[in-house]
Order: C-alpha cells, then sequence, then structure tokens
C-alpha cells in the first residue's frame, strides 16, 4: 500500500519523464523535475534546446508522447489549456490589439462567475499591482514596451495561477530596463507565492532571477541546482560553458590527493576538485579543468603556471587578461580593478596561480 | 529641364492611372449619366437630343434644353423597378450573409492548416478560375435541371420519388450567386486571418476561454477587416448581376442586371436602361462609403 505523502511535502509541480517528438525530433526527452510551493525556477539553455516546448507542454499547448505532469498533485496530463490553473506569459506577450489594457486583464476573469464589479474590483487590484494606473483604456499599441510587459505579466497573473510560466520575460525589453525589472519580478514573486517557471537563454538572467535553474540541451534536463551550483559546481564542460565564460585545460587525470585531484596537463601538473561524475574515472582518463576567467590570479601561488600577456581589456569594472602559453593556449584572467596596481603590459613574461578549490576537473 | 525632371517623372507615375480612370470610367459614365437624361426615338442613335456640333452656341443650347429628368421620374413611379431593386438588393444580401456563414469557417481552416497545405488550399479556390465563369453557371444548368445529376442521383438512391424543381426558380439563383463568389469571400478573409499572430488565441485558451469564445472574441474581431472586404467584393457586382439570374432563374427572376438588359437590348429604351444603370452605380457605391466612412471612424477612434 502506498504511503499518503503529506500535503506540505506534496511537490508544487511534478514532471515525471515528459517526452515530446515532433517528427523524428526529440525536442524533449524523458525530463523529470519536482518543483517546491513558491520557488522561482529558470530554465535555461541554447534555442532549440527544448525549453519552450517543455514550457508549452506545462501550459497544455503540446501534449507529452509519454509522461505525467502533476500540479498539487492533480494530474494536468490530458487537460487542455483552458482547464488548467496555470498561465502562461508570452515571449511576444500576446496582448490582444483590440482592446484596452483593461479588457486585456478582465479577459481571464470573465466566465470565472464573478460578477461585473468584482471583475472591476480585480481589474484595478492588477492595475495597481504593475503600475499602470491611468493607462486602463489604452490599446496594446500605444503603449512603451515595458508597459506592454507589465501588462502582460498581470493579465498572467488575473486567475491567481498556482504555477505561473514566463517565456523570455524580459527578451524584449533594453538593458537597463530589463535590470530593474528582474528585480521587480523576483519581488512580486515572493510577495505572490506563486510558482514561477521562466525561460531563458541569458544565464545572467537565470542566474539573477531563480531559486534553481534546470539547464537544458538537445531535450535533456542536463543539471538542475541554485545557481551557485551550477556557476561554480557544473556537471559537465557544457554548463560550464552556458552559464559563463571558462577556461577549459586539458589533460589526464592524476591520483587522488587528500579531497584533490591531481591533473597532468601541458601546461604542468596541477591540483583541483573533482566532479562526481569522475567517481568511476581512473588515473589516466582524458580530463579538463573548468577555471572561471576571475579564479586565475596573476602572481605565484598553488598551480603556478607561466605564459605571455598577449591582451589587456579594460571593461570598467574589471580587466580582462589574455595569456598565451607554452603550448599556445589562451587562457583568460579577469581580476578586479580595486587589487589592480600598474600590472604587466602586453608581452611580458606573467605567471599565474588559482586556488585547488577554486579548479574543477569534468570529464573532457 | 533637371528640376523639372522629378516632377515629369511623378506625372509619368500618375497618368496612368488617371488616364484609365478618365477614358474608361469617366467618359463612359458621362455618357451614360447623358442618355439617361434623354428621350427615346426611333432613330440612330435611339434618343435624343444630339449635339449637333455645327450649329455652336445655339446647337448647345438646344442640347441641354432637350435633357430631362423623365426616366428617373418613371423609375421612381413603376413600381417594378422599385421590386427589381428591392429584389436585387435582397438577393445580395441573402447571398452575401450565406457566403459569410459557408467562407468564415472555410477561411479559418486554410488559415489554420498546416504551412505546406495552405497554398494547395488556396490553389484549389483559385482554380475554377481557370474556366470561363459562363461556362461554370452553364454547368449549373446541367446540374440543376429536372433531368440534371443532382436530380438523377437523389433518384437513383432513392432519396426523391419526384424530380426537385429547382433550376429557373430563386434557389437556383441563390445556389449560383454563392457558388460564383465564394472565392471573393474566403480569399480577402484568408489573407487576413493567415496572418493573425498564433499566439493570440493561445493565450486566450491559456486565460481559459473555450473555442467558440476564442473564435468570437479574438479571430472574428480581428478578421473583420477581411470580411467586411470579402462580402463588399460580393455584394456589389452580385447587385447588378445579369449572367446567374438569366440563366438559372428564369424569365420570372427580378433582378436590375436583367432590368437593364432587357431594356437595352429588346425594348431598345437605351435611356431608362442607362438611368437603371446610373441608379445600380449609386446602390454599389453606397456600401462602400458607408464602409470607408465606419472605417475612419474607428481608426479615429483609436487614436
Amino acid at each position: 500500500m502506498p504511503i499518503p505523502i503529506p500535503q506540505s511535502l506534496e511537490p508544487l509541480l511534478r514532471l515525471d519523464g515528459i517526452t515530446k517528438s515532433f517528427g523524428a525530433h526529440r525536442a524533449v526527452d524523458t525530463v523529470s523535475l519536482d518543483l517546491a510551493q513558491g520557488e522561482f525556477f529558470c530554465l535555461l539553455g541554447p534555442s532549440g534546446c527544448g525549453k519552450s516546448t517543455l514550457l508549452r507542454l506545462l501550459a497544455g499547448f503540446e501534449t507529452p508522447d509519454a509522461g505525467m505532469i502533476r500540479l498539487g498533485g492533480e494530474d494536468l496530463t490530458g487537460l487542455p489549456p483552458h482547464r488548467r490553473p496555470v498561465n502562461m506569459m508570452f515571449q511576444s506577450y500576446a496582448l490582444f490589439p483590440h482592446m484596452s489594457v483593461a479588457q486585456n486583464l478582465a479577459y481571464g476573469l470573465q466566465g470565472l462567475g464573478l460578477s461585473r464589479s468584482a471583475i472591476a474590483e480585480r481589474v484595478e487590484g492588477l492595475v495597481r499591482l504593475v503600475k499602470l494606473e491611468g493607462f486602463e483604456r489604452r490599446r496594446p499599441d500605444k503603449l512603451s514596451g515595458g508597459q506592454r510587459q507589465r501588462v502582460a505579466l498581470a493579465r498572467a497573473l488575473a486567475r491567481e495561477p498556482r504555477l505561473l510560466l514566463l517565456d523570455e520575460p524580459l527578451g524584449a525589453l533594453d538593458r537597463a530596463l530589463r535590470e530593474e525589472t528582474q528585480g521587480e519580478l523576483r519581488a512580486l514573486q515572493r510577495r505572490l507565492g506563486t510558482g514561477f517557471v521562466v525561460v531563458t537563454h541569458d544565464p545572467e538572467e537565470a542566474m539573477a532571477l531563480a531559486d534553481r535553474i534546470g539547464v537544458m540541451d538537445r531535450g535533456r534536463l542536463v543539471q538542475v541546482g541554485p545557481p551557485r551550483e551550477l556557476y561554480e559546481r557544473p556537471a559537465s564542460r557544457f554548463v560550464a560553458g552556458l552559464l559563463g565564460d571558462v577556461n577549459l585545460i586539458a589533460g589526464l587525470l592524476g591520483l587522488a590527493d587528500g579531497g584533490l585531484r591531481s591533473v597532468h596537463t601541458e601546461l604542468g601538473p596541477v591540483r583541483a576538485l573533482a566532479s562526481e561524475a569522475l567517481a568511476g574515472a581512473g588515473p589516466g582518463d582524458p580530463v579538463v579543468v573548468a577555471l572561471r576567467p576571475e579564479r586565475l590570479r596573476l602572481g605565484v601561488g598553488d598551480n603556478a603556471l607561466s605564459g605571455t600577456l598577449v591582451d589587456t581589456a579594460y571593461l570598467g569594472d574589471r580587466v580582462r587578461r589574455r595569456i598565451r602559453m607554452a603550448d599556445g593556449t589562451i587562457l583568460c584572467a579577469s581580476a578586479s580593478l580595486l587589487d589592480e596596481a600598474g600590472g604587466p603590459v602586453v608581452g611580458d613574461s606573467v605567471s599565474l596561480g588559482f586556488a585547488p578549490q577554486a579548479g574543477w576537473v569534468l570529464p573532457a | 529641364m533637371r528640376r523639372g525632371g522629378p516632377v515629369l517623372g511623378r506625372w509619368l507615375v500618375r497618368a496612368p492611372p488617371v488616364l484609365w480612370l478618365g477614358v474608361f470610367f469617366l467618359v463612359p459614365f458621362a455618357i451614360t449619366v447623358k442618355i439617361s437624361l434623354s428621350t427615346p426615338v426611333t432613330a440612330q442613335p435611339p434618343y435624343r437630343p444630339v449635339l449637333d456640333w455645327s450649329a455652336g452656341i445655339a446647337g448647345w443650347r438646344a442640347f441641354f434644353e432637350g435633357l430631362e429628368l423623365t426616366n428617373y421620374a418613371m423609375l421612381a413611379a413603376d413600381s417594378l423597378y422599385w421590386e427589381a431593386t428591392l429584389s436585387s438588393l435582397a438577393y445580395a444580401a441573402g447571398a452575401t450573409a450565406i457566403l459569410v456563414l459557408i467562407g468564415t469557417p472555410m477561411a479559418l481552416a486554410m488559415a489554420r492548416a498546416s504551412a505546406r497545405t495552405q497554398p494547395l488550399l488556396v490553389a484549389l479556390v483559385v482554380v475554377p478560375f481557370w474556366t470561363s465563369f459562363l461556362i461554370r453557371v452553364y454547368a449549373w444548368i446541367a446540374i440543376l435541371k429536372p433531368e440534371g445529376l443532382l436530380n438523377a442521383a437523389l433518384l437513383k438512391f432513392g432519396l426523391l420519388v419526384q424530380p426537385l424543381e429547382i433550376l429557373n426558380t430563386p434557389l437556383a439563383v441563390m445556389i449560383g450567386l454563392t457558388y460564383a463568389y465564394l472565392p471573393f469571400l474566403v480569399l480577402p478573409l484568408y489573407a487576413v486571418m493567415s496572418r493573425l499572430d498564433t499566439a493570440l488565441p493561445e493565450a486566450a485558451a491559456d486565460l481559459g476561454a473555450s473555442r467558440s469564445r476564442i473564435f468570437f472574441s479574438i479571430t472574428l474581431p480581428l478578421a473583420m477587416p477581411g470580411l467586411v472586404a470579402g462580402a463588399l467584393l460580393c455584394f456589389i457586382p452580385m447587385v447588378g448581376e445579369f449572367i446567374i439570374p438569366d440563366l438559372l432563374g428564369g424569365s420570372e427572376t427580378l433582378m436590375l442586371g436583367r432590368m437593364l438588359w432587357i431594356e437595352f437590348f429588346s425594348n431598345r429604351d437605351w435611356p431608362i436602361a442607362s438611368a437603371v444603370a446610373v441608379l445600380l452605380l449609386i446602390l454599389v457605391v453606397g456600401p462602400v462609403v458607408i464602409f470607408r466612412g465606419a472605417e475612419e471612424q474607428r481608426e479615429e477612434a483609436l487614436r
């Protein structure tokens, strides 16, 4: 007899082996995932990785070939979109062009059996929520991009969904507005306690928004974890490269050394932390050492390397240096300007090093 | 000359449509209006007055004094013309309504079809134009006549005991009008519907709307310009339609196009035929002007 799960432990959303193919192309491949109540989750991946298809499966615009979608214990798998307690904010916003802001917001409330005055009250609340007072009677084409984005968000929240799906919600905004809106979106999500699933291709946005990020690659969910874990302890070269710039130093696995592994690289022996993915690997197996540019420091220390400075780029808050190593590979080191005083010039020989805990050994 | 270049170019661009409209619309229309103000006579040409160019000013004066509104008075006084007018409008309005009911789901289905089948469906709608209009209407005689294809089939399958009398009835006219004008309704409507953002109906479904609510609240309002354009494209020529009522409707059918034909060819009364033509033009231009006005008002309201 199955043991009943207490309500509080029941995840908000449970995906179990979701698979969806279009012809021979497997867009989503056996994805399983649990989302906690009130969690802010980001699906991150390059275009065509299946993240948008997964979102459309959650909304009900596509039906999975296999697998199950449960929301708060209720099976959603076969339900059409208009019967799901889930709402979606579309990438294009999909605002109804022939309706005013207020009519757009009221659209989802009609048919819920609410009175006219109750609808008007809810619409007013939504308008206040996204700070669009005074724009109620405008048509979408008479709004700015940021205002349209807020109408789309408010419209998706109108029916008080248990789960809100957001497809590239900030993709159409310019940089300054995007950062401001990220903060607002986060604050709104905390206040409402609604589960959010955001699809994005922008790693910075995913890290700024999410409690947890799920990385997708060719239909598969390859790693799920908090932003820091994904950035610093990626499970594969793909995840390492997707989350930000990374130096990959090829080598052969050496022996375990305390909690660290030694690696014989073309640049000399180094020691670094090893990923669990290497648990079964033995000495002599090909590996790469992943090293974020900000972890590679000038000067002598652990894991000493040397090379020639070929380029210095001043980026305002930091400098980025490119260093050619003895075997011709180029490593990238970025340093905060606070630590800088003078520094080497292009053509100088430089010594480099990194802390063993900063390096991360991955399968090649 | 260098400054004149662009001006000359602009006029070269403008001249063809202006000339076209002038030569093929305005001049013939002026002649028609003139004849509609004349009196029929048994002569060549069969109306009077005719401008006598050699008489100078006196000729012009005689010409204008000869013009009168009697033909229009006759149109107004004779109930036959009223009936023909109303019946033409009723046929055109009825057929347009049927076309909207048939054509809207058709255009919607075409717009929803996969990107690969859409060109094929458009080709299927257009393909009847490869055959002459007249021949296609004749084909309907073969289908609808008492011993025609339709009756033969219905009798054969035992659905009828006696052949249906369809040819030479108003029903045959409606069938003919609906058949002949369907592409003119479907194509503009399809053009608008296929350009609608597919995310809009999805967003509506996401917000809890059923299929019928999506259609009436999102798809139809957004496709309205295409529907109105298509309906006008059908309604206008149907008011003056001659071939379909003449071939399928029989001698009893009262439509302005047939009246015009009878007055012109059978009665050789060019002036009254011209007056009918002018009346027809006014009937047909009316809806367009109203539509344009409504359209402008709507755009004004959106501003």
